[in-house]
């Protein structure tokens, strides 16, 4: 009982200071849109091809704009040195940790929603047709993302080049998380429905989230305190 | 039972050790003042205590727990180097967060009592971020002080408040060592932290040079203490 | 004394390889399907088996720096991620040299090459998150919790890259169909090339543990000078 509030807390609070600002948000839907725009550029945006490969355009833009949000999570705490005063309170480490990542799993996901519909105009994509499977994908895939760009997040937040040294760190290790969400998506986008062979890729998105939530948990009371 | 206990502590980063082999205790109801030169490990003991560091070898305990344990951490009122409040939240939202993290029976009621103990009731829905520097730093007491902490862990304390902020924190200190709470403080301004001071312990190169009571001389000459222990080791 | 052994064992390791180039080049005759350039499997197996064998350690070792806090055990995690890096790039680049030849394409997009590839860049970034981290302690805690990520992307990726795409020769050798396919004098090359490959890492990490020892103590001292 107490765990939860403690996480709801830092997952309003920084969700307050979020919307107050606009910060990150502003600038990660903005950036989300004009890669969504490049991409008339890189391919014919009036050809089926827009259509083989949409899973994979989707997550590119969706997780360029997560890094944007993820740079901000722990960042956030700097400016007054409010993390030590957050370590030094009751709230253990996993509640910290996932309070922050439910924080940006929520940013991110409203930038994924804005997106969609915009993709789906700028494409000529009827991308709703399998909406339960494609949300269940999303969210997955989401998380996953959450969680790994929230621990390099809090493991960077005092490095020189934090900007630069997120992305280079984080993209690496969500190879698995994409490609699975990357297959999944395409296939939803063209209408068909997940079946044999394709059950593998949700059970690597599940296997994956909950090998890195369990890691993150039990990791991060090391990167907070040393 | 002691209100803190560090038993053989060593501290190191790398191979370097930033403390050696300190030992001491601090009675409950006590205010010591923690004195050492830059880099004599001050700030690492009290990061240490507030369980913001773990210790490399040795223990430390609080009230006789661990300082990570949970209810250690909520007997744990800080203040450290920056003030630890949000810009962007108002004075009730810092302080309602602080007061759920804290698990405290009445956030609301708490934060409603610590903005007017610290003169900020009139301002308590404006962002901080509009705040003056001597209000910013107010409200970080009012922070630190919320959850009636029994163990106040201050580290310099009085540099860089302003004259109104020092009152206030002189007097909330007070309270709180009237009511036995325990006060460790590190500071250079030696007869702020003195006057208060009913203990001592001097750091010197990470070692314990000299822990004990605050004596008078000690507040009629204040370099009396390093030019005795400074460089006992 | 340790110094001695290293250079002795450095010396056996290189004249180990020599006694195996002879006999892999004047030895040994050409494959029967891949003519010369079959050879090439004598470095490029190995690279492999001894850069997987270096990741493990090295998440291994951090994990013991996690639970001990030994600084050593923080040194032989960076020497084998080092040397794990330099065996998967002798690997990307003997396979490449290999694709050329057989297949007429240096990069194929096959599932282990792209493994390796990711895998590359996964430790890449293990070495430049230490490089940002001054203070050896937090460094050796980031670099350890860097390490269990790191080590279980890589083998999830393994598994989750070859449901994707795979062209790759099959293993060479299987020890689950209990034996190879392959003329039991080329087997034991492949593991005699091992061993003297192995035991070449096995120096330089040991040769790059000394090193980063040294290194905490230059660290130690500079710190012990700017106090007083």
């Amino acid at each position: 009982m107490n765990f939860l509030t403690q996480t709801l807390s830092v997952a309003a609070k920084d969700l307050r200071s979020e919307f107050r600002t606009k910060e990150s948000f502003n600038a990660a839907a903005s950036f989300a849109i004009v890669i969504l725009l490049l991409f008339s550029f890189a391919v014919d945006p009036t050809s089926d091809q827009i259509r083989e490969m949409s899973g994979g355009l989707l997550w590119i833009v969706y997780s360029f704009s997560a890094a944007l949000i993820l740079n901000r999570s722990f960042a956030r705490e700097l400016p007054n040195d409010c993390l030590d005063a957050l370590i030094a309170s009751p709230v253990s480490g996993a509640a910290l940790f996932l309070g922050k990542a439910l924080a940006s799993f929520v940013l991110i996901l409203l930038i994924e929603a804005l997106c969609l519909p915009v993709f789906g105009i700028f494409y000529d994509l009827n991308w709703a047709t399998q909406p339960a499977w494609l949300a269940l994908v999303v969210l997955l895939a989401t998380w996953g993302m959450t969680v790994i760009g929230t621990m390099f997040s809090a493991l960077t937040v005092n490095l020189r080049l934090r900007e630069i040294m997120l992305p280079m760190l984080v993209y690496p290790m969500l190879i698995p998380t994409l490609m699975a969400a990357m297959q999944l998506t395409t296939l939803l986008i063209a209408g068909q429905a997940i079946a044999g062979d394709d059950f593998v890729w949700l059970r690597l998105l599940i296997g994956v989230d909950i090998i890195f939530t369990a890691l993150a948990v039990a990791l991060i009371e090391v990167v907070l305190v040393g | 039972m002691q209100a803190v206990t560090v038993g053989r502590l060593w501290k190191y980063f790398g191979d370097y050790a930033a403390l050696r082999d300190v030992d001491f205790t601090i009675a409950p109801g006590s205010c010591t003042a923690l004195l050492g030169r830059n880099g004599a490990g001050k700030t690492t003991l009290l990061r240490i205590l507030a369980g913001l560091s773990v210790p490399s070898k040795g223990e430390v305990t609080l009230h006789g727990k661990p300082p990570r344990d949970g209810d250690a951490r909520r007997q744990i009122g800080i203040i450290g180097h920056g003030i630890a409040i949000y810009d962007e939240l108002s004075a009730t939202e810092n302080l309602l967060l602080f007061a759920r993290l804290y698990a405290l029976a009445d956030p609301r009621a708490a934060a409603r009592h610590w903005l007017e103990k610290t003169g900020l009731d009139h301002v308590a829905n404006s962002l901080v971020r509009e705040f003056s520097r001597g209000m910013r730093q107010r409200l970080a007491i009012a922070r630190a002080f919320l959850h009636s902490p029994t163990l106040l862990l201050l580290d310099e304390p009085f540099t860089s408040l302003d004259d109104r902020a020092i009152a206030l924190l002189q007097q909330l200190l007070n309270e709180a060592i009237a009511q036995g709470s325990t006060v460790v403080m590190s500071t250079h301004q030696l007869r702020e932290a003195l006057e208060l001071a009913t203990g001592v312990a001097l750091l010197h190169r990470g070692k314990l040079a000299h822990a004990g009571p605050r004596t008078p001389e000690m507040l009629a000459d204040t370099s009396y203490l390093y030019r005795t222990y400074g460089d006992a080791s | 004394m340790r110094n001695k052994i290293l250079y002795l064992l450095g010396i056996a390791g290189v004249a180990w390889l020599a006694r195996n180039l002879y006999i892999i080049f004047l030895g040994l005759p050409d494959e029967a399907a891949q003519g010369a350039i079959y050879r090439i499997m004598y470095f490029h197996v190995p690279s492999w088996w001894t850069c997987f064998a270096a990741y493990f350690v090295s998440g291994v070792a951090g994990v013991m720096y996690l639970v001990k806090k030994n600084q050593d055990y923080d040194a032989l995690a960076v020497a084998s991620v080092e040397v794990g890096v330099a065996f998967t790039l002798i690997g990307l680049a003997t396979g490449s040299i290999w694709a050329r030849i057989i297949w007429g394409i240096w990069w194929t997009w096959d599932a282990r090459l792209t493994w390796a590839l990711i895998t590359c860049l996964v430790y890449a970034g293990y070495l430049m998150l230490r490089r940002a981290v001054d203070e050896p302690t937090t460094r050796a805690r980031f670099a350890a919790v860097f390490g269990a990520f790191a080590f279980t992307t890589v083998a999830i990726t393994w598994k989750s890259i070859e449901w994707w795409r795979t062209q790759h020769p099959g293993p060479v050798i299987s020890f689950r169909t209990g034996g190879g396919n392959m003329d039991p004098a080329m087997e034991n090359m492949l593991f005699s090339n091992w061993g003297a490959v192995g035991l070449i890492a096995i120096v330089l990490i040991a040769v790059r543990m000394r090193q980063e020892q040294h290194l905490r103590l230059i660290e130690a001292l500079r710190r012990q000078v700017h106090t007083l």
